[in-house]
């Protein structure tokens, strides 16, 4: 194996890592969700706000963290929306989520329209190089060569695992969605569970959002995450409500996209429109083939009313 | 079921309701300031646009396109231009503009069209190819209004249907004679949406101007699938750099994001097209092609307000001013490769060279 | 996993009584939709436009003339027949949000059918291309429905991916194999399909309007769908797999085969609203056919309350929103994003509203569970 191949095998890794940021924020958030029996399916719109409130506040102070409160915050204001239709107003919440959406596409272009009006970049987040690990031959390259909000992505993994697996809140949380009326009757809060379920959750959309416009790209437009919100939907389902199923999901995703935009370049000769089909397809192929698919929470997208269901 | 009746129940009398409410809005609204602007449009619409009394009449023109006013690419072009004829016609009591953006649905864009056709604008634009069917069937129901679309070149026999296109592949060809002098690494990356319309028109134009310069040099193309992915162009943009290339090109307004990652690398440089885009990065952007729809609108108005209204086909050219290059003072281009672009501008003009779209 | 809306839990038709509680019933959705448009004002004044006004033309445009009248059918042909899809799956308790894909799908095969054989009569071709519309359609709603029924692939992934698959293979066909000939010679090389011979072309109803004679196919087919869910057994057992899974299972209903068969279902009428809206709007092929139906089809469905009858004047009230709205944008010129996030709220709001008129058929079924405690399978005929 020569050279040349091998930098290409590191760009690739390397960019498939940037790539499944946002999914990694966006699909962690929603599977706290989730597991708790809420089906999101607003995430693309809470992306989209999230995304505009950090680059709004990156480019009026300059600051990025300003930016990333600002996100966090946009992400939480979206997720009190969706917890007062969904959870307390008991609705359907798979449209719940589709009006979410529409409502968070309309607002990041309005607000992009009115106080912006024109592209602008930012000064993103810049590649921070790990002491020490960053000169590792290539796997420096690939893996501590990134930028922070990609580090703190990786790191909510076993974060998330631990939160969700290991402590008494998670324990909570899981049998909110696995079984609310028992929960309920146990003393859990299941209202209060699912609100906080889909503010974190929400938080987190915000957050992919941010990775996206202030770290990954450094811009804004009407429409940025092109529906990047429902593949993340998508990942929890194919990482099977688990952090390292949907980190494996996510880079599955990721890889096959940073493999088919460099197989453009590399001038191989299939026609675009199936290269670009091809992240899609694997992941399809991918759950189909894996044995191991794991049950959803038994009581998602189902609204708990106590005493009834 | 209870539910579902009364909630089909809330379906029909919501009918019910807004058909009520409607008339009942709608009786005050007349008499209100509110509705002159349509009730008094109406009329003019049917008074024969050839009036000579027409100069001293504000001129109306609406404008509908597929994205946004801001995209930095076909839609603001044209927006622009617009907003720049209104300031040389001396403000909005003379030239009033409105517009309807992100249309991508074509029926909607239709009823866009008719709906400001039958309010007795002088001219309504069409802003895209997709909207040609449209234009086709309500311009032979309002024979006093003028109807310009693009970008084709059919004006369906109508006479009073414009129709306008941009050569893009004459700028593509200039960048690419510059681009092709500028590299170092001879690698030239490419970012485009869908390989069609004007993105397939200028990347072809820009891969004829490479090869002509000089034809050692590898053009490697992505298309990402979205004209609106901004994430996906900067993958893109990323991979041709890592891939060696020094220059970097593309259509659409997704680019943002391919400009974006040539910043980041700093040491890549960018050709715009479509608009200037130097804003986004001052001192990366060698030249952009740029979309000067004045030179058809001048020309459009100027008919109208005489009475003649549609029968032609403009084409935007280096030849006719409706492209130009915009070259960037805050790049230091070398002075062979500004001269080659200029020679390709005048070859280009005087058809020594034509390039094929 | 039971759908909360119309709620099979909500109990026994009392079919006409209670006219007063159908009036107050009635009336939630449309105080929902106030709330919405109040805070739409609210934004509509922050960018100095008059709200009144806007709402006016927001009404006109839909309903106040012909044209605002024959638009809003135009938009409640694919809105309904996605909608039916949407009934007839969540019925059966799975969630299609792959109609987008199902109608680019339709719109594909029916255009290539209609090209394929250019010179057959119209009285063959236009049945021809709704059939290859749905057979497509149905196609792509069965991959997920097999994928979930053999192998328990949950069908929310797999309809995102294949809406997305969808949109690169319609692009790969109008830019290759179904390009515009003519676009290639003038050099422009658009991304639509060659123009459709005429004969296939549906009738217009009403002149210089777009209304077209799909509006009866999407009508005839809400009908069917109503008999097919309600007079037949198949229909019986989607209900009754969406209603109670497990006693279903028990019944001997094979779950999961009717789940692939709703969503194949669903996928075939999607496809129709394709074949459709290229026949009797577009007449040719072109980038954007979808015009996000997919997604308002779902919520057409839910205004309906997820009955195909129901969805009938549901798909006409939210056609005209669609179409008003952009009317309100042309009359007060503020940007068609305000409209995007006002229609959000609308969404937001209807859905939130039925807590209450759940509450109260939830307070009359205890009502009734006392006088009569005996719940039978008629509620499922019901």
């Amino acid at each position: 194996m020569n050279e040349s191949v091998l930098a290409t095998v590191v760009a690739i890794l390397a960019a498939a890592i940037r790539l499944a940021t946002p999914y990694l924020y966006a699909s962690i958030g929603e599977m706290f969700a989730q597991r708790s029996g809420v089906l999101n399916l607003g995430v693309d719109g809470i992306m989209l706000v999230g995304a505009f409130a950090a680059f709004y506040g990156t480019l009026m102070t300059g600051s990025l963290w300003v930016g990333v409160v600002v996100a966090v915050l946009a992400g939480l204001a979206m997720g009190m929306l969706m917890s007062v239709i969904s959870v307390t107003l008991k609705a359907e919440q798979g449209i719940s989520g589709i009006g979410l959406s529409l409502f968070g596409l309309g607002l990041s272009s309005l607000l992009f329209k009115t106080l912006v009006g024109t592209v602008k970049t930012v000064d993103g987040f810049r590649p921070i190089r790990v002491p020490v690990l960053s000169d590792v031959p290539y796997l420096g390259d690939i893996f501590f060569s990134q930028s922070l909000p990609v580090y703190v992505a990786f790191l909510l993994v076993p974060v998330s695992w631990y939160v969700l697996e290991r402590t008494p809140w998670g324990l909570r949380v899981r049998a909110v969605g696995q079984n609310p009326a028992a929960a309920d009757t146990l003393g859990v809060n299941v209202d209060l569970t699912r609100y906080l379920c889909v503010c974190l959750g929400a938080m987190l959309a915000g957050l992919a959002g941010a990775s996206l416009s202030i770290a990954l790209v450094n811009l804004f437009q009407e429409n940025l995450t092109a529906g990047a919100g429902y593949i993340a939907v998508a990942l929890v389902y194919f990482g099977g409500w688990r952090p390292v199923g949907i980190l494996l999901g996510a880079l599955l995703f990721s890889t096959v996209t940073a493999i088919q935009l460099r197989m453009q370049v590399l001038g191989i000769q299939i026609p675009s429109d199936f290269a670009v089909m091809l992240p899609y397809v694997l992941t399809i192929v991918a759950l189909t083939f894996s044995a191991n698919r794991a049950r959803q929470p038994a009581a998602l997208n189902q609204p708990f009313e106590r005493g009834g269901a | 079921m209870k539910l579902r009746t009364s909630l089909m129940a809330a379906a029909a009398l919501s009918l019910i309701v807004v058909a009520c409410s409607n008339s009942a809005t709608q009786a005050p609204a007349t008499s209100q300031p509110a509705s002159p602007s349509e009730a008094a449009s109406t009329a003019p619409s049917t008074a024969p646009a050839e009036s000579p009394s027409q100069a001293a009449k504000k001129f109306r023109v609406a404008l509908i396109m597929p994205s946004a006013t801001t995209d930095l690419a076909f839609s603001q072009s044209m927006y622009q231009a617009l907003v720049a004829e209104q300031q040389k016609a001396g403000g909005e009591g003379n030239f009033e503009i409105k517009f309807t953006e992100n249309m991508f649905n074509v029926p909607d864009a239709q009823a866009a069209i008719r709906d400001y056709a039958s309010q007795g604008f002088d001219l309504v634009i069409a802003h895209g190819s997709q909207y040609g069917a449209g234009v086709e069937e309500i311009a032979k129901d309002f024979p006093a209004v003028s109807f310009a679309w693009g970008t084709d070149v059919n004006t369906f026999g109508l006479p009073n249907v414009y129709a306008y296109t941009a050569a893009a592949q004459e700028g593509g060809y200039v960048n690419g004679v510059m681009a092709a002098l500028v590299t170092k690494s001879k690698k030239i990356g490419v970012t485009g949406p869908v390989e069609v319309g004007d993105a397939k028109t200028y990347i072809d134009g820009f891969t004829q101007g490479v090869a002509a310069t000089d034809s050692s040099i590898k053009v490697s193309k992505t298309w990402t699938g979205s004209f609106s992915d901004v994430a996906a162009m900067t993958e893109a943009a990323k991979a041709h750099i890592t891939a060696g290339a020094d220059v970097l090109t593309g259509s659409s307004q997704s680019v943002v994001g391919s400009i974006g990652a040539a910043k980041d690398a700093g040491n890549v440089v960018w050709f715009g097209t479509q608009s200037d885009q130097v804003s986004l990065a001052p001192t990366l952007v060698v030249a952009s092609q740029v979309y000067d729809w004045t030179v058809v609108l001048d020309d459009m108005i100027a008919k109208i307000q005489s009475g003649t209204l549609g029968g032609d086909t403009y084409t935007l050219q280096l030849k006719n001013g409706g492209l130009k290059i915009a070259y960037n003072s805050g790049y230091n281009l070398s002075a062979d490769a500004k001269a080659a672009g200029d020679k390709a501008i005048a070859d280009i003009t005087s058809g020594a060279v034509t390039v094929s779209p | 996993m039971a759908i909360g809306i119309g709620g099979p839990s909500t109990g026994r038709a009392t079919r006409g009584h209670d006219v007063v509680g159908m009036l107050l019933g009635a009336s939630l959705p449309l105080l929902a939709v106030a709330a919405a448009l109040l805070i739409g004002a609210v934004m509509l004044m922050l960018l100095n436009a008059d709200p009144v006004r806007a709402y006016g033309a927001l009404l006109e445009g839909a309903f106040g003339s012909t044209s605002g009248i024959t638009q809003s059918l135009v938009k409640a042909t694919p809105l309904l027949l996605v909608g039916l899809g949407i009934c007839i799956a969540f019925r059966a308790s799975v969630i299609n949000i792959g109609a987008e894909g199902q109608i680019i799908l339709g719109a594909v095969a029916a255009t290539w059918f209609a090209l394929e054989f250019r010179t057959m009569p119209g009285w063959f071709l236009i049945p021809g291309t709704i059939v290859m519309g749905f057979t497509a359609g149905a196609f792509w709603g069965f991959v997920p429905g097999i994928l979930k029924a053999r192998l328990g692939v949950n069908e929310i992934l797999t309809t995102v991916m294949m809406n997305a698959i969808a949109l690169q293979f319609m692009n790969f066909m109008i830019r290759g194999p179904l390009i515009d000939p003519a676009g290639v010679t003038a050099g422009q090389y658009l991304a639509q399909s060659e123009k459709l011979p005429e004969q296939v072309w549906l009738m217009r109803l009403v002149p210089q309007t777009l209304l077209h004679a799909g509006i009866f196919v999407a009508l005839a087919l809400a009908v069917v769908t109503y008999v097919f869910l309600w007079r037949t057994t198949i229909g019986y057992r989607i209900r009754a797999v969406g209603l109670n899974p497990d006693a279903s299972r028990y019944a001997g209903i094979r779950v999961p085969v009717y789940q692939a068969l709703s969503l194949t279902l669903a996928g075939g009428l999607a496809g129709v609203a394709g074949a459709v809206e290229v026949i009797g709007v577009q007449h040719r092929l072109l980038d954007g056919i979808t015009s996000g139906y997919g997604f308002s089809g779902i919520v057409t469905a839910l205004f309906g309350g997820l009955h195909p009858l129901g969805t009938i004047p549901a798909s006409f009230v939210f056609g005209g929103l669609l179409v008003g709205a952009d009317k309100m944008q042309r009359a007060v010129q503020v940007p068609s994003a305000l409209i995007q996030a006002i229609l959000g709220l609308i969404v937001l709001f209807v859905v939130g509203s039925q807590y209450w008129a759940r509450r109260r058929a939830a307070r009359r079924i205890d009502a009734l569970a006392t006088a009569a405690p005996t719940v039978g399978a008629d509620e499922v005929a019901a």
